[in-house]
């Protein structure tokens, strides 16, 4: 089976859970009738056309002839990059909660830094280095975001 | 008529308030920056201005917004002219004459022509728009709630369907934007929906958390370690190269004027933004061109139409949003989110209930487009140079920023938690070839759309049949109905009839 065809399968039977799982959700609300809608009404509604609308993609998926030639192939997967930044956003939530904005701005971009190859350790701490020096600057004094330059809040 | 000119003359009264001069300036300096830079999109670069406007007054906090919606287009032309960088999707096709001029050397002549068209479409949208606009309104001030409901149908499946990839998919996205928009406190019956008594989610998904996820973080996760060097090689010009010659102003004359309506014409059919508008206009000029074989070897022709085109439907995009409400893109879509979150109804009422922000917008238009022209000239040169910047330098700052942005929009950590979940998500829907913008269409017009659907058939007792009894209502169904079925047909026939372009030039968007 070939790449589109997967991807497609695939697809649609994300849009089935979401909208079937949206659907179960919001049947457990308040239905009401169509002259007065209760908050499930709509909802479910939405859910069961997502779910229909998913099926019809995994269908005509089946259905649709060969792909060209010039579909693009899957990128390569990028644990490195997809790892530092997902790790950068859930630092800077921990230490702004924690440690005050100084380190928070410093690790989360110096470990998104990271994530590109061609970064090195150096690179990346000077550059953390120089976005944390304006982001306090702008973010704390300028603009007064709420979290402490040092310290937990 | 006489109360478009008054409305101009107030309008101008607020534009040159020197505050909103100044928000004005920073918008479009910010979109004309964000417009050059790669990887960087408009989308993105609202969302992370937006939580700053908080504080501000609506009227400036719209107008440097839309500042950056305009802005950005005049940054994308200098992208794809001279780096063959279609960073900003309406500009791709731009690329293909545009760039080779460059080859030859005649960089500086192509944006003197795109800065020519540019000012002629964007001019012809604006006057489009302080006439048209008013009169749709006062139409629209009519409509029941069926008839609101039937024409949001018919925005949301358009602006879905006719956008970029597949239709059905669009769909999808629009359906699950929707969705999204119905998370938190019901406004009729005060139940919480879908908040699995998580209680930050009572006031709703935060939009910038989600805008910002699904265009700033996925586009990361999708660009990381994936973004060619950027080749500045072409990229040397000085002010005096600006000034295109006679004979190239005359060649391209009729292309910037066909461009314009081309642009206006797709600025009035909700969904097809800019990039539709430029697309269409770069492959009629080839059509009817007398020697299509020099096109995508620098003909200016090629470069005139589809710029003029996208500056004409950028500001002609504004009508529906702010004379029905109803946004055609994505882009638009958060403008009108940003109306909200300022406490401003969108609808037909905004023209007289908010006079300031509708004409004041209007006379910052004038005012935004002159500014860029006098700026682009000479910062051509310092966005080329920001172009140096690399990509790997771009994306820890710019995540950085979008952390603190979404952060600060209501002061709580829990919305970067919901960023960053977005962001996964966004890149996901990625790969699996979904194109996540009409998400924000269904999730700005969710709430709207359902208490309209109800209130349509509390009047109607339930019975169905009022959307076709209206007359008017019936009107957009049976659009939807064409629509639909156009799409479906031309599904069938195969494609056919599209215009060649470079997969690459659309998949590096």
């Amino acid at each position: 089976m070939s790449l589109l065809h997967r991807r497609d399968y695939y697809a649609g039977a994300l849009m089935m859970l979401i909208g079937g799982g949206a659907a179960y959700v919001a049947s457990h609300y308040r239905m009401g009738s169509l002259t007065s809608m209760g908050p499930g009404y709509f909802p479910t509604l939405l859910g069961v056309a997502l779910a229909v609308i998913g099926i019809i993609i995994a269908g005509s998926a089946a259905y649709a002839p060969a792909p060209a030639s010039a579909e693009a192939p899957a990128p390569r997967p990028d644990w490195r990059g997809w790892l530092c930044i997902t790790g950068a956003a859930l630092l800077f939530i921990l230490l702004a909660r924690y440690a005050g904005l100084v380190a928070a701005t410093f690790v989360c971009v110096f470990v998104a830094a990271l994530g590109d190859r061609d970064n090195g350790w150096k690179e990346s701490a000077l550059l953390a280095a120089g976005i944390t020096g304006f982001g306090v600057l702008l973010f704390s004094f300028v603009l007064h975001v709420q979290i402490p330059i040092f310290g937990s809040m | 008529m006489e109360g478009s000119v008054a409305g101009l003359i107030h309008g101008f009264s607020v534009a040159l308030d020197w505050h909103n001069l100044v928000y004005c300036l920073i918008g479009v300096l910010a979109g004309n920056l964000v417009g050059v830079l790669p990887g960087m999109g408009v989308l993105s670069a609202i969302s992370i201005l937006l939580p700053l406007t908080y504080g501000m007054p609506p009227v400036g906090a719209v107008l440097m917004l839309a500042g950056l919606a305009y802005g950005a287009q005049y940054g994308g032309a200098i992208c794809s002219i001279l780096l063959n960088l279609p960073c900003h999707p309406p500009h791709a096709v731009t690329c293909l004459d545009g760039f080779p001029l460059t080859k030859q050397g005649k960089g500086g002549t192509a944006l003197g022509i795109t800065m020519m068209g540019a000012v002629f479409g964007a001019a012809f949208g604006i006057l489009q728009m302080i006439f048209t606009a008013p009169y749709i309104a006062k139409i629209a001030f009519s409509f029941g709630s069926a008839e609101i409901c039937s024409l949001m149908l018919l925005g949301l499946l358009a602006g879905s369907t006719l956008a970029k990839g597949s239709p059905l998919k669009g769909v999808a996205m629009t359906i699950l934007g929707l969705l999204l928009g119905l998370i938190g406190q019901d406004a009729d019956s005060g139940i919480e929906r879908f908040t699995f008594g998580v209680l930050n989610l009572d006031d709703g998904i935060e939009l910038v958390a989600l805008s910002l996820g699904l265009f700033g973080i996925a586009e990361f996760l999708r660009s990381v370690n994936n973004i060619a060097p950027i080749d500045t090689a072409y990229a040397k010009l000085g002010v005096s190269d600006l000034r295109p010659s006679r004979a190239d102003m005359k060649k391209a004359a009729f292309p910037v004027l066909r461009g314009t309506l081309i642009g206006s014409l797709c600025s009035l059919i909700p969904g097809t933004g800019p990039t539709i508008a430029s697309f269409v206009a770069y492959a009629a000029e080839k059509k009817i061109s007398k020697t299509p074989e020099r096109f995508g070897h620098g003909a200016i022709e090629g470069v005139a139409a589809p710029e003029a085109s996208t500056h004409s439907s950028v500001q002609g995009d504004f009508i529906p949003t702010m004379s029905l409400g109803i946004p055609g893109d994505a882009v638009m879509a958060l403008l009108l989110g940003a109306l909200i979150i300022h406490r401003i109804q969108p609808g037909p009422r905004l023209i007289i209930e908010h006079p300031d922000i509708f004409w004041g917008l209007i006379a910052s238009f004038w005012l935004g487009n002159l500014m860029l022209i006098f700026l682009n000239v000479p910062l051509i040169g310092v966005w080329v140079k920001l172009l140096m910047v690399p990509y790997r330098f771009l994306f820890p700052s710019a995540l950085f920023f979008i952390c603190i942005g979404v952060f600060a929009a209501k002061n709580t950590l829990f919305d970067v938690g919901t960023t960053l979940f977005f962001g996964l998500f966004g890149y996901l829907l990625l790969l699996l070839r979904f194109e996540p913008a009409p998400i924000l269409l269904g999730f700005v017009l969710g709430p709207r759309f359902e208490e309209n659907f109800r209130r349509a058939l509390k009047i109607a007792h339930g019975d169905l049949h009022t959307f076709i009894d209206r007359p008017i209502s019936a009107v957009f169904l049976a659009l939807c109905l064409l629509l639909v079925g156009t799409q479906i047909w031309v599904r069938l026939r195969g494609p056919k009839t599209r215009v060649a372009i470079p997969t690459s030039v659309l998949d590096t968007e």
